[in-house]
């Protein structure tokens, strides 16, 4: 009864500081849009409708959607990411590198095979292709996992090194494989697509669907595997490891628990997450890749995935609506050239939502603290935030139930 | 390809690097872990080049070169310093996650830029058109000009240089004394190691925060706008190519001291350098090694130093904790 209370408890506040930092964030965005439209000739009043319509004021709403819809996918993986790593107390800041790490691995399956003869063998290769990106990501996430279960070495700064050695990496390995390169496309700094080799992403008709957008069935895997994130976290004896591990670290080592193999485990499948994004996202027929440029910019989905795991508050299930609202943003600003603006005023969006979801719970904390002093003392344990006292209440529920805790 | 070339070449991508670790080292020491370096640069860079684009589109420092160059670098730290004000605020007052916050910066700086750069001058990008470059004719005094064609040493330091090589130095020498010899410093550094204890001896903790991520965004907004001044011919868009993320590594590799980071950052430099002009060093250029492998490998060996020192990181003890005054 408590445990429910105070997971139920836990989650109001979590979806009610994600509301006030989406809140926050889009009245500093629509402030930043008015103060702009004084010194330009763009529109305000109709630039922030089209903010609000989304993909819903494009000329072609089935298409736009589509492809909000499309983009939502390596965005749900690489917030996925975040989320698994975050849940088990590491901030995995390496998501681009992983996700370049998965491109890589899967581009030079899925483009070394020509499949056009064979349609079958293609979905095999495509698979295969997964699979390699998926195993490249895992290595990727885990390097930084075990040095930080090792040797406690802060592993942001580790992500972030592995980041910039998988940018120098990717241009480099593709700048020796000349026949991977778009040239009779006219196009040296880009790789050819999946187009013809029958390796891409099935689309199973969405494409027509939606008008000829971008949309295949990555969405599926996407949303499967946050079911997947969300039963392992919340539902196995691993996951509940896991999370005890991030709450303290030392804590569940002292209640017996790996927290070496835990912190590995997970860096791993974040890496093995965001791998399968930036798969997914390649892998379609419609979508090249810039290798050459690669190594000087890191992808903004490595990036956005943290803006969606920390919306999400590392919720794998509310990953994916909060990754369809960051791109729905994305979607209004395509639009926003029509009202004299572009479409980088979502990005700024995006950024100060980030930036409120980072302070968003302690103001919530400090409202609630204000508010308690006014009503009557209630039972320690609800009122409790603090992560050993929330742990010690987890932990002796399960042990009243009989549960299973190593 | 003369060997005093390459140095000249080394130190002029050694400055950037330098300060913005520098300023790395002043927002870790006082306690605030400071992501958002890259914004910050990104974000100095883009203010420096529309002030020296304003100014050379009204011609007022058309004689004047290098007196718009100290200008933009004045500003260019200003702006650094507005943007650090965002994540010491957050970071301070609201306890926020300074890595998330760091994170949001991060982004928030390249869409101000392409964002503005696009509203304004129709291209996600400032191209301002300023060189600042001093060669042997740019000096006013004709027997000058002679000695530096002629005398190697002086060519060597008045050829194809940047009067921001010079005040950079100047820069990083001053505050690194300043952070260790001064009372101000010390408190600092205090604020970074035990902030309960500096607060118990009355230092005020938020105030040295402040004032350590303030100095941090200053030098960050400067090295930005050096490097876009030395690098890309005054050009800002939205990246400065992961330079802000090498001064956090160059910071950790120099282990949170200036004198191991100015070495360090010199070691970068020269690595980034060679990764430059690896095809016309001789014996380099018989490896046949591409440029992608120099840019990987400072990134590789930080990775390696971190794992032969983790038992004795000079890390300040109370980074990215938020103080809170009941822990006392």
């Amino acid at each position: 009864m408590k445990r429910a209370n105070l997971s139920l408890k836990q989650s109001i506040n979590s979806l009610f500081s994600s509301f006030l930092s989406i809140l926050v964030g889009l009245l500093i965005g629509i402030l930043i849009m008015l103060i702009s439209s004084l010194f330009s000739s763009a529109d305000a009043l109709s630039g922030i409708s089209l903010l609000f319509k989304g993909p819903f004021s494009s000329l072609d709403t089935f298409r736009a959607i589509g492809n909000m819809i499309f983009y939502t996918t390596p965005l749900i993986f690489t917030g996925l990411s975040v989320a698994i790593a975050y849940k088990t107390g590491c901030f995995n800041i390496g998501a681009p590198g992983q996700f370049l790490m998965g491109t890589m691995c899967s581009l030079l399956v899925a483009l070394s095979i020509d499949c056009s003869k064979n349609a079958i063998l293609g979905v095999f290769v495509w698979i295969l292709a997964l699979i390699a990106g998926l195993l490249a990501g895992a290595i990727w996430g885990a390097i930084p996992g075990a040095l930080k279960a090792i040797f406690g070495i802060n592993e942001v700064i580790l992500c972030i090194m592995t980041n910039w050695i998988a940018a120098n990496l990717v241009t480099w390995v593709f700048s020796s494989t000349s026949n991977l390169i778009n040239v009779s496309g006219g196009k040296s700094g880009y790789l050819i697509t999946t187009d013809g080799l029958n390796t891409g992403t099935p689309d199973l008709g969405l494409k027509n669907l939606t008008h000829n957008s971008y949309l295949d069935i990555g969405i599926f895997l996407a949303i499967i595997a946050a079911v997947i994130c969300w039963i392992l976290l919340n539902k196995t004896t691993r996951g509940f490891s896991m999370r005890a591990c991030g709450l303290n670290r030392y804590s569940a080592k002292y209640a017996g628990m790996d927290e070496k193999k835990n912190i590995i485990f997970s860096m791993a499948l974040a890496g093995g997450l965001a791998a399968l994004g930036g798969a997914l996202y390649y892998l379609n027929p419609g979508i090249e890749f810039a290798y050459s440029a690669a190594y000087s910019n890191l992808p903004a989905y490595g990036f956005n995935g943290i803006a969606a795991a920390m919306l999400a508050n590392s919720n794998p299930l509310a990953v994916i609506l909060a990754s369809l609202f960051i791109r729905y943003l994305n979607a209004a600003g395509s639009n926003f050239n029509s009202a004299g603006f572009n479409q980088y005023f979502a990005d700024i969006i995006i950024a100060c939502i980030i930036y409120c979801a980072g302070f968003s719970r302690y103001t919530l904390e400090l409202i609630q603290r204000v508010k308690l002093k006014k009503k009557k003392p209630v039972s320690p344990v609800l009122e409790a935030n603090i992560t050993p006292e929330e742990l010690k209440a987890i932990l002796l529920d399960d042990l009243e139930k009989g549960g299973n805790v190593k | 390809m003369s060997i005093s070339f390459i140095l000249q070449q080394t130190i002029l991508y050694t400055i950037p690097i330098l300060l913005v670790a520098l300023g790395g080292i002043f927002a870790e020491r006082s306690g605030i872990i400071n992501l958002a370096l890259e914004g910050e640069m990104i974000f100095g860079a883009f203010i420096g080049a529309i002030i020296c684009k304003v100014f050379i589109s009204s011609g007022v420092f058309q004689a004047n070169s290098q007196l718009l160059f100290i200008i933009g670098m004045l500003v260019s730290s200003v702006a650094g310093v507005l943007l650090s004000l965002l994540l010491s605020f957050a970071s301070i007052k609201l306890k926020a996650d300074q890595t998330v916050v760091g994170t949001a910066l991060n982004l928030l700086a390249p869409a101000i830029v392409c964002t503005f750069g696009l509203l304004f001058f129709n291209q996600e990008k400032v191209v301002s058109g300023a060189s600042f470059v001093l060669t042997a004719d740019s000096y006013s005094n004709p027997s000058f000009v002679q000695g530096v064609k002629d005398n190697s040493i002086l060519n060597f330091f008045f050829d194809k240089v940047y009067i921001s090589t010079y005040i950079g130095i100047l820069v990083y020498i001053l505050l690194a004394v300043w952070l260790y010899k001064s009372k101000v410093g010390t408190h600092i550094r205090a604020c970074g190691e035990h902030p309960q204890a500096a607060d118990t001896v009355g230092i005020n903790v938020s105030k040295m925060r402040f004032l350590g991520t303030s100095i941090s965004g200053a030098l960050a907004g400067l090295g930005g706008f050096i490097y876009i001044a030395t690098r890309t011919a005054t050009t800002a868009d939205s990246g400065v190519g992961g330079l802000g993320f090498l001064a956090l590594a160059i910071m950790i590799f120099g282990n949170w001291n200036p004198f191991f980071v100015a070495l360090g950052s010199l070691f970068f430099g020269f690595l980034t350098c060679v990764g430059v002009l690896n095809n016309q060093i001789p014996f380099l250029a018989d490896l046949g090694l591409s440029m992608y492998f120099y840019n990987m490998v400072p990134y590789i060996m930080v990775i390696i130093v971190l794992i032969l020192t983790h038992k004795k990181s000079g890390c300040p003890k109370a980074e990215g904790i938020p103080y809170d005054k009941g822990q006392r």
